[in-house]
């Protein structure tokens, strides 16, 4: 239904993206990383496809072999690895594992951060206070040592990982999402719509919430990005993704014993985590640039 | 000053009890009995059972535990090792020194290159040396540390041969103990080769614990002295016909120098957590393997006292930045007290 109240909605919407994308692509760098980025999700969904070999599939004739292409057996451009797997192809199914959890972290952290950090700016007082000390608790302790802490105590495993580096990371956007919200809730579009008898969820999470997104946005992708280096560093650790899964950090600490003998092994797992998270952080920055309200010149 | 500082404290107090709240509950909440996970014994009788229940205090009420917990804290007893036997205070102070030298040189080395490069490219600003600069400090800053140990090992140590690749000392020179930084040590010990053999040790474990501090103080670096150089009181200075250098230097830097004193504070939290990878791949013997250690060797108790221990040389350390902070910039301290 494309009623009349609903046009100019659509429009301002429409108007506000091409605003968005107006000053995004004004950084280069950005739309090199973005466009990286979506390099990297095609090749986490097509895997079965862009793969060469099965990422399991053991070719015990070519064990640790150097990488080659152009001969007639053992062909793998990437080489492979101790057990004689594919590298290349263990490395293109691993951006599945990291991508899904750098996407789950941040979506855990966005819904649970915003509610309470909703809940904390919204009743302030006792509310306010336990939910932050919470926080501040969580963030004295360096991330790295909580996460592996509280794999300790779920068990090591990539979603115990996930979840783990969530908690880690949620400080970060109940402080963000309280101190924005507080800031909008004395502008009078807010006090117009409690005057025009709007509900307490209502204001919250329909009148406030979107005039809080881009500071989350921005936070939420450089995580992303954060959550695929912690996620790659408690498999690495042996806390993480446990073996034969394909994750990044995995690979590499499966593989370590040979980086001498056969640094291949371990130098494109982690090729793959640093181009992945500098993708990322590239289209970070620029979002942060165009979504900035500070930032923009109007 | 004296609220100002006073407030600052009050403000750690309920961090203090949420941390040993969170220490507490971590050996509360691990999977199975937590009789035979603390005292890492399987197949007791139900005799050694209740004789090690009544010796770690888990029959009492659990607010009871929670207060002879704050009680031992308090009077620096943070419990004993089950794998040594030893206090963990006496096990955590014997082996800090080895971070603290390792976090010290990466964090000289991250201030000593990240500061200056910083600088450079906020006064060349939009040149080719500025996005040369800020592309590799993003690198840097994207930078997975543990790969980055492995190929400078893989590089300095294999191919090229120039640098020891583990350990903080060759195993031919056995330098006394006297305050734990193997540099001062190895210098008091006055054994030829001995202080160069140590340093030699550390140039890839410092380099890789400083990269992400590096990249992060060059960034901040910049940004600050951005702001700072569109003021007017550097476009005076620039007009008075003061030189370059004093104008960058002298009037711009100070100023900017407020920002990157409290980005260098907050890099304490990020260089603990890359101890713990970078000692684990260079095998250093410091807080940071040895976490891990615990943490693998099932040693629950090491891991609550390094926990608390951590969180409290953080806080200390925040705090202190603060009231630098607070010190070097008068207006915090007008507007907060």
């Amino acid at each position: 239904m494309d009623s009349v109240a609903d046009t100019p909605r659509k429009s301002m919407l429409r108007q506000n993206l091409a605003e968005f994308w107006y000053y995004f692509s004004e950084s280069k760098s950005a739309v090199v990383g973005l466009a990286f980025l979506a390099g990297i999700i095609l090749m986490a969904i097509f895997a079965d496809f862009i793969a060469p070999h099965d990422p399991t599939i053991q070719y015990r004739e070519c064990l640790e072999h150097a990488p080659a292409w152009g001969e007639e057996k053992c062909n793998f451009i990437f080489g492979t690895d101790y057990a004689g797997r594919d590298m290349l192809s263990r490395i293109i199914y691993g951006t599945r594992l990291s991508l899904v959890a750098g996407g789950i972290v941040v979506l855990l952290c966005l819904s649970v951060g915003i509610v309470f950090g909703l809940l904390a700016g919204f009743f302030r007082g006792w509310v306010d206070t336990t939910i932050m000390r919470i926080m501040d608790t969580i963030m004295s302790v360096p991330g790295l040592l909580m996460a592996l802490v509280l794999v300790a105590i779920l068990g090591p495993g990539l979603l115990n990982a996930m979840i783990a580096i969530s908690i880690t990371y949620l400080p970060h956007f109940v402080r963000l999402t309280r101190s924005s919200y507080i800031t909008e809730s004395s502008k009078e579009y807010v006090i117009a719509s409690k005057v025009a008898g709007a509900g307490r969820f209502r204001i919250m999470f329909i009148t406030i919430l979107p005039n809080c997104m881009a500071p989350l946005i921005v936070q939420g992708t450089l995580s992303f990005s954060t959550a695929i280096l912690d996620t790659a560093a408690l498999g690495f650790l042996g806390m993480g993704a446990q073996p034969p899964a394909p994750e990044w950090g995995t690979l590499i600490a499966e593989n370590r014993d040979l980086m001498l003998s056969a640094p291949w092994t371990v130098t494109f797992p982690g090729l793959a985590i640093l181009l992945a998270v500098l993708a990322i952080n590239l289209m970070g920055d620029g979002l942060r640039d165009a979504l900035d309200p500070k930032m923009k010149r109007s | 000053m004296f609220y100002f500082v006073l407030k600052r404290i009050a403000l750690l107090v309920p961090i203090f009890f949420g941390v040993t709240i969170m220490a507490f509950g971590f050996i509360r909440m691990l999977p199975g009995d937590p009789v035979a996970a603390l005292a890492g014994e399987r197949d007791m009788t139900p005799e050694r059972h209740a004789e090690i229940m009544l010796k770690l205090g888990l029959d009492k009420p659990v607010w009871q535990q929670y207060l002879d917990y704050i009680w031992n804290l308090l009077h620096g007893d943070f419990g004993t090792s089950v794998l040594t036997n030893r206090p963990i205070l006496d096990e955590f102070l014997e082996l800090f020194p080895a971070t603290i030298e390792l976090g010290l040189t990466a964090m000289i080395l991250a201030v000593v290159i990240g500061v200056p490069i910083g600088i450079f490219a906020a006064v060349k600003r939009g040149t080719l040396y500025d996005q040369g600069i800020m592309g590799i400090s993003l690198v840097g800053y994207s930078m997975p540390i543990f790969w980055w140990g492995l190929l400078l090992i893989i590089l300095f140590g294999g191919v090229w041969g120039l640098t020891p690749i583990s350990g903080r000392i060759s195993f031919l020179f056995d330098v006394e103990t006297v305050t734990g930084f193997l540099l001062i040590d190895a210098l008091l010990s006055g054994e030829e080769g001995a202080f160069a053999s140590a340093m030699h040790h550390m140039i890839l474990p410092t380099i890789v614990l400083g990269t992400i501090p590096l990249a992060i103080i060059a960034r901040q670096t910049r940004s600050a002295m951005l702001e700072v150089l569109s003021e007017d009181y550097v476009r005076t200075a620039r007009a008075k016909g003061l030189s370059p250098l004093r104008v960058y230097g002298l009037h711009a830097l100070r100023n900017a120098m407020i920002t990157v004193i409290t980005v260098i504070g907050l890099q304490v939290g990020t260089l603990m957590a890359g101890a713990i990878l970078t000692e684990t791949i260079f095998s250093w013997p410091g807080i940071g393997k040895w976490i891990i250690f615990s943490v693998f060797s099932r040693d629950y108790y090491a891991v609550q006292g390094g926990l608390v221990l951590i969180a409290m040389i953080i806080m200390s350390v925040n705090l202190v930045v603060d009231l630098l902070y607070g010190m070097i910039n008068p207006r915090i301290l007008h507007t907060s007290s």
